[in-house]
């Protein structure tokens, strides 16, 4: 990460096969090190299959995720009584087939995803910065409205957005954006607390540099990896936060497909027909838990200083 | 140490200002609630005297300082569907969440803390893999599904538990667990990495090496110093707690004030969600202040300036 920021500043003439062997060389690394974590690896297939899913779901779905098939209704998998190879994973109460539906699904979690974890992020970056750099009433007010944040859990948050906003998909990501960057801005503050104390810094500023290219040029690419692992990880747990607030009703609206909204249609069905409700849970689970698994290697492999508390 | 404490004390009305503050602005772009308090067949004049009377119609200072007051004298409002004090509801409701948190918790403890200090003792052994596998999975379920899968086995299929309601300690179990798996994740790995870190210190090899027991040297020399964290983390962990509590509390019907804010969402029923906001953001603030001060006593060299 760093080295790389770092030439190009340099702006020196750089042979491109050169350049293409030591990216090369780089990402023979980066796939040793990643064979050796076997929890690593495993994420890292579930997220690129994840992605492969959300991108090609109409060429990989068996059916229209919308498609209602009155004759079909509420057929159990393939393995139980009455179930069909042709809908591998059963089908909903309107003879939706599920498992079309689940791979339609991968496209809202993981636009919702990342979206909102950018948003987040933009957000937790600057005001991290800001905060760090000039501490003081600035440093004060910012960490203040972090602890009000703070104070409302995330969900409840978005609860309260959503009362008064029409749903729908950028609303989502704009609210679960707006009620996760603090957890960018600390981390940052932090970073960046110790970065402007640094020799190179102090440097800069002697010369006459300006504020914003000391925190863009000297302090941001210092903390790219943290940023990196902490967009990770939040990917995840927006994933969730997502999918409860489909399942409530305030997030995803129907006919969009969401892994949330399947799980709230399903939950009337649970005593009869189990699959409904279970498939899309299963689904959810898998895919947070890969992001977790890789996120979590990213950490101890950018952060030295982690390593061994979670392997 | 008596500064610190007066000024994050301090900082707390700050918070709430804030809070009310952003909570104020949402609801004022929203729009007055006026349509929504009246019957449908109301006249244009019959809307705009209720404006007038409610003061909808005044600048959004004077709205927002008429907010405050009230609000500082624990005036919400009253609730659009109800009718009655918003804060009254919320408070009505508050011991059932207090409940279903508290017994969430003493499960998570009871899973959490032996299952941390056993997979410490042999990292990579069999419990070791098991309790690390178990939660990762913790963390990654949501705990709504968790919940819909449990009243699937528990109580479709095996009938050993109630689906919903309240009542006996029965009722209390799968709402409990599902609350509370995430949590004891979170508290299994940080009695486990806490764990690991203590036994390599120096006095416990003096310990093992003067051939001390060892259950001696895990509970008393290891654990109790390991306590210290996973206290403080346990009790920031009721935050998310009572963010779980929302959803759970819908699927299993539980009649507290999740169930209540997500009916009052519903609603719309503006005054109830912001008193509900309110409460969960004093109760939190008041939590982290005590895990401030529990530190500091339980934790001697920690010293704030």
């Amino acid at each position: 990460m760093k080295s790389s920021s770092h030439a190009e500043v340099a702006a020196l003439p750089v042979d491109k096969n050169d350049r293409s062997i030591k990216t090369k060389n780089k990402f023979k690394i980066f796939l040793t090190k990643l064979s050796r974590s076997k929890t690593g690896s495993v994420g890292l297939v579930i997220v690129l299959a994840l992605c492969v899913m959300a991108v090609f779901a109409p060429w990989i779905a068996p059916y229209n995720p919308g498609k209602i098939d009155t004759t079909n209704m509420l057929v159990p998998p393939f393995w139980s009584d009455g179930g069909s190879v042709a809908h591998i994973l059963g089908t909903d109460n309107l003879g939706r087939d599920i498992l079309s539906r689940i791979i339609y699904g991968s496209r809202i979690s993981l636009i919702v995803g990342i979206l909102s974890v950018l948003v987040a992020g933009a957000i937790g970056v600057v005001f991290g910065l800001i905060s760090g750099y000039y501490g003081g009433l600035v440093d004060n007010m910012i960490m203040r409205l972090v602890d009000a944040f703070l104070s409302v859990p995330t969900i409840l948050f978005c609860i309260v957005f959503l009362t008064v906003l029409d749903p729908g998909i950028p609303t989502l990501i704009i609210v679960i954006g707006v009620t996760s960057w603090v957890l960018y801005a600390r981390m940052i503050r932090g970073e960046t607390l110790s970065l402007r104390e640094r020799e190179y810094v102090k440097a800069a500023r002697t010369m006459g540099v300006s504020d914003f290219q000391i925190m863009k040029r000297h302090i941001l690419p210092n903390v790219t990896s943290s940023i990196i692992v902490i967009s990770t990880l939040s990917v995840a747990s927006t994933i969730i936060t997502e999918s409860s607030l489909s399942f409530l009703g305030l997030g995803i609206q129907p006919p969009i497909v969401s892994w949330g909204i399947m799980l709230s249609e399903g939950k009337e069905y649970v005593a009869t027909s189990w699959w409904l409700a279970t498939f899309p849970g299963v689904a959810i689970t898998v895919t947070v838990l890969g992001i977790i698994f890789f996120g979590e290697w990213l950490r101890d492999l950018l952060d030295p200083r982690s390593q061994g508390t979670n392997s | 140490m008596w500064r610190y404490f007066i000024s994050r004390f301090l900082q707390i009305p700050i918070v709430l200002l804030i809070i009310s503050l952003m909570i104020f602005v949402l609801v004022y772009v929203a729009g007055d609630p006026v349509a929504m308090m009246l019957p449908a067949e109301a006249t244009q004049q019959e809307i705009q005297n209720l404006r007038i009377a409610l003061g909808f119609d005044q600048p959004f200072y004077i709205q927002f300082w008429n907010y405050i007051v009230d609000l500082v004298q624990g005036d919400f409002g009253e609730s659009y569907k109800y009718g009655v004090s918003a804060l009254g509801l919320v408070l009505e409701r508050l011991p059932a969440t207090l409940e279903l948190a508290t017994a969430s918790m003493i499960m998570a403890i009871i899973i959490a803390v032996p299952l941390g200090i056993i997979s410490a003792i042999r990292p990579n052994g069999i419990i070791d893999l098991f309790a690390t596998g178990l939660s990762a999975l913790g963390k990654a379920i949501p705990n709504f599904w968790l919940g819909i899968m449990l009243i699937l086995v528990f109580a479709v299929n095996l009938k050993l538990m109630p689906v919903s309601g309240t009542g006996s300690w029965k009722h209390l179990i799968l709402p409990a667990i599902t609350l509370g798996t995430a949590v004891s994740a979170e508290i299994t790995r940080l009695v486990r990495s806490n764990m690991l870190e203590i036994l390599q210190q120096d006095y416990i090899r003096t310990a093992r090496s003067k051939g001390q027991k060892k259950s001696i040297i895990i509970f008393r020399h290891a654990f109790r110093n390991s306590l210290v964290p996973v206290i403080t983390i346990t009790i920031l962990q009721m935050a998310s707690l009572v963010g779980g509590s929302l959803i759970t509390e819908m699927i299993f019907s539980w009649p507290g004030l999740g169930q209540l804010i997500i009916q009052a969402v519903y609603d719309k029923d503006l005054p109830i969600i912001q008193a509900a906001v309110f409460v969960t953001a004093v109760m939190i603030l008041l939590m982290n202040l005590a895990t401030d001060v529990l530190y500091r006593f339980l934790d001697p060299r920690i010293k704030y300036s």
